[in-house]
């Protein structure tokens, strides 16, 4: 047997359970209990589409040096699963550890004989201790709780105190629930050997860091930013962004006096009337946004297109999951930047932002709606379940209270008294954005009819041909504006000289990091830039250039933001070798390490560039 | 084909409204529709219902989905803001305009194969959610830009032009609307204005889902024998439940009827509905009934035509919401962005 892992603050616990089955509370706990030493971490749930029986999982990342991405392996399993029992015990590292119900005997051949095995009778001790069959099942989860806190030698406080902080308000459950932890604990102490080689140990690494998913986060930025019409369909994994601005807004968007409401939240019958609330509200001076996931923003398509070409803020929350409809709609991927950055038919470009964690859904949230009406365009929020469903350690968000909502070029009454003529697509400023005016603003001026583009500047209808090119080529003179509107990338230089470097976006880049600190550690180098918004800075084409070729590390199977690369920035697609992991679970450090390690020691061996005469 | 815009000349003794605007000032672009179309006669009734009503135009939203229905608003109203839409779609736009500014007036113009086909969705969910709007369908029973294919609301045995016999059964969108909660429906002819423009009136009065489907003659593929959304075929079959008076809040009510001749309805806005009963049977004020009443004389092959029910005291969505009196597109930095410090109790309360 090989020598059982030893780490502090370093590794990775898996939970095996049940779906429905209350474990999802006890698993929280645990990890809460590790935020409470002042260690980071990183938890992941890995669930089925489902309500109760299917086999879930919950991972949670130790990382006292704050590595919060996915690192792969599992060092400890915390198998609590029949169905799954051979994979999870398959999945543990050599050396790694195996906690499981003991009550029911297994078959030696069941197990492994190079990890170390840690029996707990834990449905014995329910057993005994309850006899409501619902609360046996429940308690089980903080028996094993009170158990792996013994081995894992954490300080029973912390344990405590997220016991306490979880049942606020419902004061009742805190003894049965911290009785059940001592039965777990007491049980471990007596008959195991406490601690193993996997401990937590105190640290000061958290610092005021939040703990939240991007969902919620990304609904606050809505609510800073001013959204008051959301329009939406439940879709998973997007719908708890719709309820979560629902919840923020109740208890931050009602008149003080009368308790009436700021905001309007219609769930609508699809995602085509969702997206068709939007328009008509952003049409109408409100900021209104929807939240759904890919195929919501295929039935958006015509809608999108219109949006684009009549020129209508809106705002859009894509929490992307693995495709089609009847896909893996429980499963994480970054696999619809090109059905947002084109969605339609005709010729369109749409805004995406791209944000990396919770703070950034925050931040971008809420600039995604001055963006929309400074642009008069549709803006894409890009999030993915890895982001918006999973509880993320990350900065505080904050917020300028100077800030003021920039509403864009709309005129007012005495805008329109004053200005000689009002042409709604005219191009006033050459920065390719016209000025609009909201209905009802004045008695005689002002007034459009709102169209696609059978129109000329002054939203006169007409089929020519020159007045829809001028309109087209206006249309591009605006996306050019963009691209220095959007949030710029952010580029990482590598501690020494780089000759190759690596483009990547959103939820990768946690684990980015962590396989670029690696990768270091290995001689390889890389220079970074994490791509924030489309349309691309003029940043990025420059860094493209400035390597002799750049890895694009991606969630997708086809390479879509490489696409977006080749063909907006007219980049030679053999300078940009995609690293791409697609298998609907969050990518990891040790994925793309791995990934761009052979590739990168394959260059070393013979440079075909420099051998090609 | 481009834009034409009317002269603004016009006769100086033209008779002006209680704001002090003329019939003319509700006009909108010249129509590229056919000539003879019964759309024509609708946008005309329009414009005549808003300059009776004396509402400022520029306070009226009009929306629509995509067909020559759909074409028409930029007919009249032409200092209006108006969005021809998606098709099948209107019905969202417009809720998603309510629900940013409650205070405009909002007209969404609809077509047979708008509403009844690719938006008999968006339709009925528009309505159900008591969306404070007047929705017009200008139904023909036929899709006209694209020549003469049968629409959903094409009755059984209705033959096309082309001599296609129609074996599909038709949808009645006004009892559909009845169904589904409307609070104001009624069915017109484009060919009656004396019946037409009163409901449109009381429709835009109406502070609650308000719907007439008014039966309006494609002249170009749906007027020959055969067609039962012809103008003769109309005229045969239309059988009115009752007359309509739309009476202002300020105007002197003098008429006197009989005892049982008329019904009075006070709307919200205290306009009220006065009308000459002409069908015993009939109660607009009992959707029960109304439906009843719907049903039984389509299958005696008529064409029931007039206000089909109306509630007194509707409620609208913005209401259902519980939204703030003001219009949500008028609320500024002070009223949405609860600020740093709110943030930063929310912060704590994620640590």
């Amino acid at each position: 047997m090989p020598q059982p892992i030893t780490a502090t603050n370093d590794f990775v616990v898996k939970f095996a359970n049940v779906n429905g089955s209350g474990s999802a509370s006890a698993n929280g706990l645990f990890a809460k209990s590790i935020l409470r030493m002042g260690i980071p971490i990183a938890s992941r749930n890995i669930f089925p589409s489902n309500i109760q029986g299917l086999p879930t999982w919950f991972e949670v990342r130790v990382s006292e040096a704050g590595h919060l991405g996915r690192r792969g392996g599992v060092d400890m399993m915390v198998a609590m699963n029949p169905q799954t029992w051979d994979r999870d015990v398959a999945e543990i590292e050599p050396g790694g550890y195996l906690f499981y119900d003991s009550t029911r005997p297994i078959p030696k051949s069941r197990f492994r004989d190079d990890i170390t095995v840690i029996g707990c009778p834990l449905t014995e001790i329910t057993n005994a201790a309850y006899s409501d069959p619902r609360q046996r099942q429940l308690f089980k989860n903080i028996v094993y709780l009170g158990a792996l806190s013994a081995l894992l030698d954490m300080d029973p406080e912390a344990v405590k105190g997220a016991i306490a902080n979880q049942f606020k308000g419902k004061e009742k459950l805190i003894p049965a629930n911290l009785a059940a932890l001592e039965m777990g604990r007491a049980w471990a102490e007596e008959n195991l050997a406490c601690p193993i080689g996997l401990r937590l140990r105190r640290a000061n690494a958290v610092g005021d860091r939040i703990f939240v998913d991007g969902n919620q986060a990304a609904a606050l930025g809505a609510v800073y930013g001013g959204a008051t019409v959301c329009a939406w369909y439940p879709i998973t994994p997007s719908t708890s962004l719709a309820e979560a601005f629902e919840k923020y807004c109740s208890r931050l968007r009602r008149d003080p006096e009368t308790g009436a409401k700021r905001y309007a939240i219609v769930q609508a019958e699809d995602e085509l009337a969702s997206i068709g609330m939007v328009v008509g509200a952003a049409w109408n001076g409100a900021r209104a946004f929807t939240a759904t996931s890919g195929p919501g923003i295929s039935l958006m398509q015509e809608f999108l297109g219109l949006a684009y070409f009549a020129e209508i803020p809106a705002v859009v929350f894509d929490v992307q999951r693995a495709g089609p409809s009847t896909g893996m709609p429980t499963r994480t991927q970054q696999s619809d930047i090109l059905s947002a950055a084109y969605a339609s038919h005709g010729d369109t470009k749409h805004v995406m932002l791209l944000p990396e964690d919770p703070t950034e859904c925050f931040a971008f949230g809420a600039d995604a709606f001055d963006l929309a009406d400074r642009l008069q365009t549709p803006v894409f929020v890009m999030l993915d379940l890895d982001i918006g469903m999973n509880d993320w350690l990350c900065e505080p968000f904050a917020w300028d209270p100077a800030r003021r909502m920039d509403r864009g070029k709309v005129l007012d009454a005495a805008a329109l008294d004053a200005v000689k003529t009002f042409g709604r697509y005219l191009d006033v400023d050459g920065d390719g954005i016209p000025y609009r005016t909201w209905p009802g603003t004045h008695l005689e001026k002002g007034a459009f009819f709102t169209r696609g583009t059978s129109r000329d500047r002054y939203a006169r209808y007409t089929e020519d041909g020159a007045p829809y090119v001028d309109n087209m080529q206006r249309l591009l003179k605006k996306f050019r504006t963009t691209r220095s509107l959007v949030p710029r990338p952010v580029t990482t230089p590598a501690k020494e000289k780089a000759r190759d470097g690596v483009i990547f976006y959103g939820s990768t880049s946690a684990a980015m990091r962590e396989a670029l600190a690696a990768l270091e550690a290995q001689g390889i180098h890389l220079d970074a830039l994490r791509i924030r918004a489309f349309p691309f800075h003029d940043d990025v084409a420059a860094f493209i250039a400035a390597h002799e070729r750049v890895f694009v590390v991606e969630q997708n199977r086809d390479a879509q933001l490489r696409t977006l690369l080749v063909n907006e920035e007219e980049i030679d697609p053999a300078m940009l070798v995609p690293v791409l992991h697609y298998d609907g679970t969050p990518i990891t450090a040790r994925f793309i390490q791995a990934a761009i390690a052979e590739r990168a020691s394959a260059a070393n061996v013979l440079p075909f560039r420099k051998a090609t005469p | 084909m481009s834009y034409l815009p009317k002269p603004k000349l016009h006769h100086p003794k033209l008779p002006t409204n209680a704001i002090g605007l003329t019939r003319r000032d509700y006009e909108g672009a010249i129509s590229t529709l056919c000539a003879g179309c019964g759309h024509d006669s609708i946008s005309a009734a329009i414009i005549q219902a808003c300059f009776n009503l004396s509402l400022p135009p520029h306070r009226i939203a009009k929306l629509s989905g995509i067909g020559c229905s759909s074409k028409t608003p930029t007919y009249f109203l032409g200092t209006a803001h108006g969005f021809n839409s998606v098709h099948g779609r209107m019905p969202s736009v417009l809720t998603g305009a309510y629900l940013a500014n409650r205070d405009l007036i909002y007209l969404g113009v609809s077509g047979d194969g708008d509403s009844a086909s690719i938006g008999l969705g968006q339709f009925a969910h528009s309505i159900r959610r008591g969306v404070n709007m007047t929705y017009i369908v200008e139904n023909n029973g036929v899709y006209g830009l694209t020549k003469g294919q049968f629409s959903a609301t094409c009755d059984l045995g209705s033959v096309a032009k082309k001599g296609t016999v129609n074996t599909d059964q038709p949808i009645d969108l006004a009892a559909l609307a009845v169904q589904l909660g409307a609070t104001f429906v009624a069915r017109s002819f484009s060919g009656d204005k004396e019946q037409l423009v009163p409901l449109i009136e009381a429709a835009l009065l109406h502070q609650g889902a308000a719907f007439i489907d008014v039966i309006s003659p494609c002249v170009a593929f749906n007027n020959h024998p055969g067609s039962t959304k012809s103008y003769d075929y109309m005229r045969e079959h239309n059988e009115a439940l009752n007359r309509l008076d739309v009476m202002l809040p300020r105007e002197e009510i003098t008429a006197t009827y009989a005892p049982g001749e008329v019904t009075e309805v006070q709307q919200h806005d205290g306009s009220i509905l006065r009308l000459r009963k002409l069908k015993a049977d009939h109660d607009p004020t009992n959707r029960a009934s109304a439906m009843h009443h719907l049903l039984e004389r389509k299958a005696a092959g008529e064409i029931v035509t007039g206000l089909i029910y109306v509630e007194a005291e509707p409620t609208a969505l913005h209401e259902h919401l519980g939204t703030v009196p003001v219009p949500l597109n008028a609320l500024g930095d002070a009223e949405l962005c609860p600020g740093v410090e709110a943030l930063a109790k929310i912060n704590a309360g994620l640590r």
